[in-house]
């Protein structure tokens, strides 16, 4: 079911709080823009990784992230515009794929940074179809509060590569800003994770 | 590789990895890093991540460095113009970065579609902040990643080795 039918659609931000609510000690990555705004509205945390650049990058930080702390979830939230960029990083992602690692892309069928224009995901293009034919199995399409926190339930349980594509509502919050200077997200991110600086 | 012995420059170029405690390798298929690939894949210390574009292993980089493992990303020069925007992410986080660059374009080309990339591969990676250092001999290929390793790892800097096309030699390019 792509972004254009009649499928119901969830607020990004209630969507986000079910994401993290009970984080535990879930690593994120979200994508430059609304994502990245969303995470930061559910609270800023030093184990979030946000992008403010880098467009089509956020699944592989994920995946060089997972493949380097087995020991703990990581999830990447991303919106369509940021994963149809990278898309390749699907295939990547399908021939690794970590136990440890999620991924969420809140799709609106838009590009909501730069006027709302349609992305390719309203009319045709299917993600969670993408994710699946690349190899990961556990692509499912969400589009309710329900079947989102069972997702979230499963993030602890770092069994299987997860993907997700959630149904988002075509809507611009009020924009929740989190620190942009790129050393200081980087830095605070290993210090908060167990990882001594090293330079 | 009939004739190669232990000292094969390229196996050097591996133990410099591995001495400089690097735990994932991306990459993009390039036949002058055949060897390399195939020995990354083999070691089990090490993963080797196979990518669709160059760019992902900028990203990959990072996420490994984020976790607390070094990465070091093996392409080919036409490969570094996909990386150009997604080195922003290095170079703003201030991420340590190590890229082994095997030379087309540059010395007895066959195709001239190498060529474009080729010469403008040098100055592409600068325009991006990012160190370059170039091999053009065996006996200084592994010396010079292993330098390259030490600058970006000690200074959260990122760090280039061109192997050139001369080094990697003629007969990989006949069948």
């Amino acid at each position: 079911m792509t972004a254009g039918s009649n499928q119901t659609r969830l607020d990004r931000r209630a969507a986000m709080r079910i994401l993290l609510a009970e984080r535990g000690e879930l690593l994120l990555v979200t994508g430059l823009g609304s994502t990245t705004y969303d995470a930061a509205a559910v609270g800023d945390d030093p184990r979030n990784f946000y992008l403010w650049g880098a467009m089509g990058g956020a699944a592989m930080i994920g995946l060089g992230l997972a493949i380097a702390r087995p020991d703990r979830p990581v999830l990447v939230v991303t919106g369509d515009g940021e994963m149809l960029m990278g898309l390749g990083a699907l295939a990547t992602i399908g021939l690794q794929r970590p136990p440890n690692l999620a991924l969420a892309v809140f799709d609106n069928g838009h590009y909501g940074e730069t006027g709302m224009q349609p992305s390719h995901t309203l009319a045709t293009a299917s993600l969670h179809g993408i994710a699946r034919a690349c190899g990961i199995e556990a692509a499912e399409d969400i589009g309710d509060e329900a079947a989102l926190a069972g997702f979230a339930r499963r993030l602890n349980s770092r069994s299987e590569t997860l993907f997700a594509r959630v149904a988002i509502a075509v809507d611009d919050p009020p924009r929740v800003l989190p620190p942009r200077d790129g050393v200081l997200l980087k830095d605070r991110f290993r210090q908060a994770t167990g990882m001594a600086r090293e330079s | 590789m009939s004739g190669a012995e232990a000292s094969d420059w390229r196996d050097e170029v591996f133990a410099a990895l591995r001495a400089g405690d690097i735990r994932q390798v991306g990459y993009v298929p390039d036949a002058g890093h055949a060897r390399l690939i195939d020995l990354c894949h083999a070691d089990p210390a090490i993963r080797a991540v196979p990518l669709t574009s160059e760019e992902e292993g900028i990203a990959l980089a990072a996420g490994a460095w984020l976790g607390g493992q070094r990465a070091a990303l093996l392409m080919q020069s036409s490969g570094v113009g996909n990386c150009i925007n997604m080195l922003s992410l290095t170079k703003n986080c201030r991420f340590p970065l190590v890229i082994l660059v095997t030379m087309r374009g540059e010395w007895a080309e066959f195709n001239p579609w190498q060529v474009a990339m080729g010469t403008k591969t040098q100055a592409a990676l600068e325009l991006m902040d990012v160190l370059v250092y170039r091999a053009a001999r065996a006996d200084e290929a592994a010396e010079t990643v292993a330098a390259a390793l030490d600058i970006a790892f000690n200074g959260s800097l990122a760090a280039a080795v061109l192997f050139s096309q001369r080094l990697i030699g003629a007969k990989r390019w006949v069948k």
